[in-house]
């Protein structure tokens, strides 16, 4: 392998990473503020389906994001009703947003385009291309080929990684947002309201999802197709549980199951020493392998946020 | 999640059935925004489920599968676990289903059967055993275990089938066909067959087990209360990991149904979402093994009734049963206490 095929596949590897990154993100503000991310992979469907949609109709990717995110954010504080107002089992709940918009998206795709439960594939102008930032003939082929090229989103998504890591750990915001998760009876008796705090939280997991939606459906793919989500949300949870649900390390894992997922790409039928050809699916399989030996407890121990998936019934 | 305010016709029947009607409003509305009336749309697919001996047919053979599905998610949740696998536990299932059947050509079905069962209760145990098994010993979610083997499950499935027991010069990823005489006794011209008896016969098993025998006794009371089972010496971790892997069995017969019953080979997606609807089929069915067989019943109908209204309407497809497979699971399961407050406030008033 050259530099530059080693470069290409990290480069892909960062392509590949973004939506994990983002979701994982957003699992994490989930999360955190002690409210189950299981329907991250449902909350990505309906972000890349409503910034299909959108991108279809006005031309404007940046009007799709908008609509992304607001639909995402607004399946993110349903669930909320669900399981802060009504107390709701939030894993029963994150399934069932996941079931209802695998089903409801290529349905009113269908409806409305006709084209069977897909979106009309989109002209370059309605989609996040990718930019090539200048400086590529003086500053080298990492530059060239590694930062950049790729599109807006991905340096969206650079950028914003720091300011939620500051959001979360820097801020009395991040500070409440966190306690919500561990101790809500605390954060009650310090006389902030539980449930605006978790709505909080998941507003920002809805925005965040709805962003790997729109990057998915008109960065990375030129419309919606159905399914076009693929586990990518289970993924990042499984992600963010292996980082130990703080960002850096999660986005690391994701990161890492990114590059077995362009790794993958390159080793279809080529033959390694001693082992020979290995199977495609084995090596799709990495990272959840990965994830179960993290969660047996082999590889350290993850410890989840210690209110998680417990509705807050105030004491009295 | 038994409610002492409430008699057990409103807490077992009626709150159910306002769940059940909540989620069929809903679906209306969905019907109404891509341009089918509501109305018509309930009639077509009633009609199309229930109108003639061929939709019965196939409204019984969905119901079979989800029989076991709905199975594979009640008797867990019995112990207060919440096993999302079965789409996997099925894979697993008929994988062991295709190598028995591949195994025996020749066979007579009535000789094959108890094998092919075994195998295929066996495949769906294996692979619910490790997540049961990392729960109770290592305390790792299973919600998550499931999901992740799930995915290992189709990886598996796919490997399997595109590289080691793909029929030679099939451009599908399939097996060759199983011998006729395999073939499970059904109705001429129709999927349904024996595998509707199977699951019958095992929600009644499990009835039995769940509700009749000490053992289920003990599961029961593991299940709610796992501080006062402990106390009782009652070993919850060893039931937790039996109930997860009877489920697993559960869901391994739908193999038994889609490829020794109706495709007499192994494809790809023979599961095609069946383990997911077990989670709606439980959770209306209240985890109780009759509720099981009735929500299932229920959830067959849908799915003919979608593929019936699909010839009227171009724009329905199977998809609008996964929307209320969604809205079933989110107003049976998630939004369980939307009503039970109103109606336990109206039921204390009176």
């Amino acid at each position: 392998m050259s530099l530059l095929d080693i470069l290409s596949v990290l480069a892909s590897t960062l392509r590949l990473a973004m939506p994990l990154i983002l979701a994982a993100l957003a699992g994490l503000f989930s999360e955190r503020a002690g409210v189950v991310a299981l329907g991250l992979e449902g909350l990505m469907l309906a972000g890349a389906f409503a910034a299909a949609t959108v991108a279809a109709l006005t031309g404007s990717p940046w009007l799709a994001l908008a609509a992304a995110m607001l639909v995402s954010i607004g399946f993110a504080l349903f669930h909320g009703y669900a399981v802060i107002h009504q107390r709701g089992d939030q894993v029963i709940s994150g399934m069932a947003l996941n079931v209802l918009i695998g089903g409801l998206a290529p349905l009113l795709g269908l409806s409305w385009f006709g084209q069977g439960g897909r979106t009309p594939a989109l002209p370059a102008s309605a989609r996040f291309m990718s930019v090539v930032l200048p400086g590529g003939d003086v500053l080298g082929p990492v530059w060239r080929v590694l930062i950049s090229g790729h599109n807006l989103l991905v340096y969206a998504t650079a950028a914003l990684l720091p300011v939620l890591v500051w959001l979360l750990y820097g801020t009395g915001f991040g500070l409440r947002l966190r306690a919500v998760g561990e101790n809500p009876h605390a954060v009650d008796a310090a006389g902030l309201s539980v449930a605006r705090l978790r709505y909080q939280g998941l507003a920002i997991c809805g925005a965040l999802t709805g962003m790997a939606g729109t990057y998915l459906a008109i960065a990375q793919g030129a419309g919606f197709t159905r399914d076009m989500v693929a586990g990518r949300g289970y993924l990042a949870l499984a992600a963010l549980i292996f980082g130990k649900w703080r960002p850096l390390p999660a986005c690391g894992a994701c990161l890492l199951f990114a590059f077995t997922d362009a790794l993958q790409v390159r080793l279809q039928g080529v033959a390694l020493p001693v082992i020979g050809v290995v199977p495609v699916q084995f090596v799709e399989a990495l990272p959840y392998l990965l994830t179960l030996f993290l969660l047996a407890g082999f590889v350290g121990t993850a410890r989840a946020p210690k209110a998680l998936g417990q509705p807050f019934v105030k004491s009295r | 999640m038994t409610n002492r305010d409430l008699p057990p016709l409103i807490d077992y029947g009626l709150i159910p059935l306002l769940n059940l009607l909540a989620a069929l409003a809903v679906s209306g509305v969905v019907f109404a925004i891509i341009g089918v009336p509501p109305w018509t749309a309930l009639a077509s697919m009633a009609e199309g489920a229930f109108g003639s001996g061929d939709g019965i047919g196939y409204t019984l053979y969905y119901a079979t599968n989800f029989i076991f599905a709905g199975l594979a998610v009640a008797l867990p949740a019995r112990a207060g676990l919440f096993n999302i696998g079965g789409e996997g536990q099925a894979m697993l299932g008929g994988l062991a289903v295709a190598l028995v059947c591949l195994g025996l050509p020749g066979w007579p079905w009535w000789a094959a059967l108890p094998l092919v069962v075994a195998a295929a209760l066996a495949g769906g145990a294996a692979w619910a055993l490790v997540p049961a098994l990392l729960q109770v010993r290592r305390g790792s979610h299973i919600v998550i275990t499931t999901i992740l083997f799930n995915f290992l499950a189709s990886k598996l499935l796919t490997w399997m089938l595109v590289d080691v027991i793909k029929a030679p010069g099939d451009p599908s990823p399939e097996t060759a066909g199983f011998a006729p005489s395999l073939a499970l006794p059904g109705i001429e011209g129709s999927p349904l067959n024996l595998s509707l008896l199977l699951a019958l016969v095992a929600a009644f098993l499990a009835w039995l087990l769940i509700n009749r025998s000490v053992w289920g006794y003990e599961l029961r009371a593991a299940g709610q209360s796992p501080e006062a089972a402990r106390y009782a010496a009652i070993p919850a971790g060893t039931l937790a990991v039996l109930a997860v892997c009877l489920g697993g069995a559960c869901a391994g017969l739908i193999g038994v149904n889609e490829a020794m019953g109706v495709e007499h080979r192994l494809v790809l997606s023979f599961t095609s979402g069946a383990g997911f609807v077990g989670i709606a089929v439980a959770l209306m069915g209240r985890n109780h093994a009759f509720g099981v067989v009735l929500a299932a019943l229920l959830f067959g109908a849908l799915y003919q009734g979608g593929s019936e209204l699909s010839f009227d309407y171009p724009q329905v497809t199977r998809d609008i049963v996964i929307v209320m497979d969604g809205l079933v699971i989110l107003f049976c399961g998630a939004l369980e206490q939307l009503w039970r407050r109103p109606v336990t406030a109206l039921w204390r008033r009176r």
